[in-house]
């Protein structure tokens, strides 16, 4: 499964090579202009008709994670964050550090030797350390390099109700819909744009967004998703198995009232489930791409994901489909003329 | 005396248009000033963009059109709504406040039950409508709807209380001065910006699309002139202010001194602003391309983000003649 290996391959922020390789092999054959530009970007390009807009569709290939800062005398390796990353849930985290995928697992102190007051307190990162099994310093090096990228370990597993347990799939999600996209024939142009370093500030959209120059833009996300029991419900942002979600609001982007409306109708005239995000903080690749020279209008329609940017995020494959099926019937269905820019 | 058109400000500042939904504003500006421009667009983000032509300078005037408000999060089973802020909405100054949506339906700000009243947070409070169940309330109101928060127009003594003087009253400004305005030895573009609000959006690509030599934005100032108020040289009644500095931007030491020679060329009062928070459009438009020398003309406003904003009609007027000044200016140096 395609989802699969994507989740699989390690690709923290700056890092993106495994999945840009995934990428360009899976998509190769179906467009016709491929590469990859100075900040890391993946751009495929599929001809349009004449009199049709160009669009450009995108999705981050990079993931939070994080990165080796130094490794102590006794052959522990400490390290900074990239990206958002609760450091309350890095404890016992089993993680693979840089090309050669060593393993390590975060450690700290046992239960049993804790006091009363270290066991209220979550620990910080500073107190944490990476145990690669390495007795020394000098041994730890041989493994090991500062500046070494440190992924989350965690396997693909298909549970529940047509569900997915996965790491990074904000944004393998995405990936996975806008690879799917470009196998499909289109009348309008499509410039997609598999980006780098959303998670640390939409770095690679700007300046992909830039040599673009779309009529307008759509992202594809794998975003925030929090309908637990105790969670009241105007804090859920979205709900899982409901369809993919419109994005209204959020910090970076209020979202194209226009394309909002057509990809809606667009998913309830062919019965697909779709839902809105419920404004929220948080932000996607829009947010640069939105303001982009002239101003781009934009839309992301997102796969919602529970516990992102953790090792253990669970979306509904059902949702995903439901994603992929909404775009590719919207963007089959523009017609001449619409969206084109004056 | 002074004069203004009463009824025109009024219009504006009654006209719905939170960031991001300035539609109706967008009109009614448009129709406003059609006969005045030579030429008049709207860009893909919304901007209204209307030129006045001219061989000197090109000259981007820029005020914003939206306004804050609310976005519906949530209809819960008894029809109420959960909201979230457009732009900077404090908790405590919209509690029992009346908003407005886009269909003219009326809500009351209320808050669920808190044992201390500084725990107060938006997402603790909802949008009564008086409509009895959720089927009801979706008939006219749902998930992504916004409002903007409704009070009267008070036109009392020599101020206007309103809502949304942030920043109509800009918008006001410059329709005055476009109106006024005969021959210009320069190139006007006065932009009527979207979402300033939520991060001086319009702002950036209005800039960008028109590439200007210099920028001014109209927009109101806080001031210090309140009881125990922070610091503060701004003051209501004591003339334009002319920026020297805000979160978003230091002005050109050359624009602040081409707006003060202006000013004090035709003796029109004037105070300088050193802002310590907030930011206007001219931040946006000075980082845009190559870099644009960008000033401001402020109007000092009481009580912005409130229902009951306030301003001086001297000091608007003070702005209104200022700014032509600046735009009818030969041979500026920048």
């Amino acid at each position: 499964m395609l989802l699969k290996r994507l989740t699989m391959a390690n690709g923290v922020s700056g890092n993106e090579d495994e999945v840009r390789n995934i990428i360009i092999e899976e998509i190769r054959e179906h467009v016709d202009e491929i590469k990859t530009d100075r900040l890391g970007n993946v751009i495929a390009i599929k001809k349009g008709k004449e009199g049709f807009p160009r669009v450009m569709l995108a999705a981050h290939m990079d993931e939070v994670g994080m990165i080796v800062r130094s490794i102590d005398d006794g052959g522990f390796i400490r390290f900074s964050l990239v990206g958002g990353i609760d450091e309350r849930i890095l404890v016992s985290k089993q993680v693979l550090i840089g090309k050669d995928r060593i393993h390590g697992v975060i450690g700290a102190k046992a239960i049993h030797l804790q006091d009363k007051n270290e066991r209220n307190t979550p620990l910080k990162i500073k107190q944490l350390y990476i145990d690669i099994g390495a007795k020394s310093k000098e041994e730890a090096e041989k493994l090991v390099k500062k500046g070494d990228y440190v992924a989350f370990d965690s396997e693909f597993i298909e549970f529940g109700g047509n569900l997915i347990k996965a790491k990074a799939l904000d944004d393998r999600a995405g990936c996975g819909v806008l690879i799917d996209l470009l196998k499909e024939e289109y009348d309008v142009e499509i410039y997609g744009v598999f980006t780098v370093q959303e998670e640390i500030g939409l770095r690679g959209a700007k300046v992909a967004a830039y040599n673009a120059d779309p009529s307008f833009a759509i992202v594809f996300e794998g975003t925030l998703c929090s309908d637990i029991s105790e969670v009241p419900e105007h804090s859920h942002i979205t709900k899982l198995g409901k369809g993919p979600a419109l994005s209204l609001m959020d910090s970076y982007t209020i979202f194209s009232k226009k394309l909002n409306q057509c990809i809606h109708e667009t998913a309830v005239e062919n019965n697909i489930k779709i839902q809105y995000r419920q404004p929220s903080p948080g932000g996607n690749d829009a947010g640069e791409i939105h303001l982009t020279k002239e101003g781009i209008p934009c839309a992301a329609l997102s796969v919602p994901c529970r516990y992102i940017h953790s090792p253990s995020s669970i979306m509904s494959l059902e949702d995903f489909e439901g994603c992929k099926k909404t775009a590719k019937l919207f963007l089959k269905g523009i017609k001449k003329g619409e969206y084109v820019c004056e | 005396m002074n004069k203004i058109n009463a009824e025109l400000l009024k219009k504006l500042l009654m006209t719905f248009g939170p960031s991001g939904n300035e539609e109706k504003i967008r009109k009614v500006i448009k129709e406003e000033i059609q006969e005045f421009a030579d030429e008049i667009k709207v860009d893909a983000l919304g901007n209204l963009i209307a030129i006045k032509k001219g061989k000197g300078k090109r000259i981007m005037v820029a005020s914003h059109m939206d306004e804050i408000g609310i976005m519906v999060t949530n209809v819960d089973d008894d029809g109420f709504l959960r909201f979230t802020n457009i732009g900077g909405v404090s908790p405590f100054m919209s509690l029992g406040q009346k908003v407005i949506f886009d269909d003219e339906t009326i809500g009351v700000i209320g808050m669920e039950k808190l044992d201390d009243i500084k725990d107060l947070k938006l997402n603790k409070m909802f949008i009564d409508v008086g409509l009895p169940s959720k089927e009801e309330v979706i008939k006219k109101i749902n998930v992504g709807d916004v409002a903007s928060f409704y009070s009267p127009f008070i036109y009392q003594n020599e101020c206007i209380i309103s809502k949304t003087l942030d920043d109509r009253i800009g918008c006001f400004v410059a329709i005055e001065a476009l109106k006024k305005l005969k021959d210009t030895p320069n190139e006007i573009y006065f932009v009527f910006t979207v979402q300033e609000e939520v991060g001086l959006r319009g702002a950036k690509t209005a800039a960008y699309g028109i590439n200007p030599d210099l920028g001014i934005a109209i927009d109101v100032t806080l001031t210090g002139d309140t009881p125990k108020a922070e610091v503060m040289d701004v003051g209501l009644g004591k003339g334009a202010a002319i920026k020297v500095k805000d979160r978003s931007i230091i002005v050109s030491p050359k624009v602040k001194d081409l707006i003060t020679e202006v000013a004090v060329d035709n003796e029109i009062p004037f105070q300088y602003e050193i802002l310590d928070a907030g930011g206007t459009d001219s931040g946006a438009i000075h980082l845009s391309r190559s870099g644009i020398p960008s000033g401001v003309i402020s109007i000092p406003c009481r009580y912005v983000h409130s229902p009951s904003e306030m301003v001086y009609i001297s000091d608007v007027i003070n702005s209104i003649k200022l700014l032509i000044k600046v735009l009818e200016k030969e041979k500026i140096n920048i």
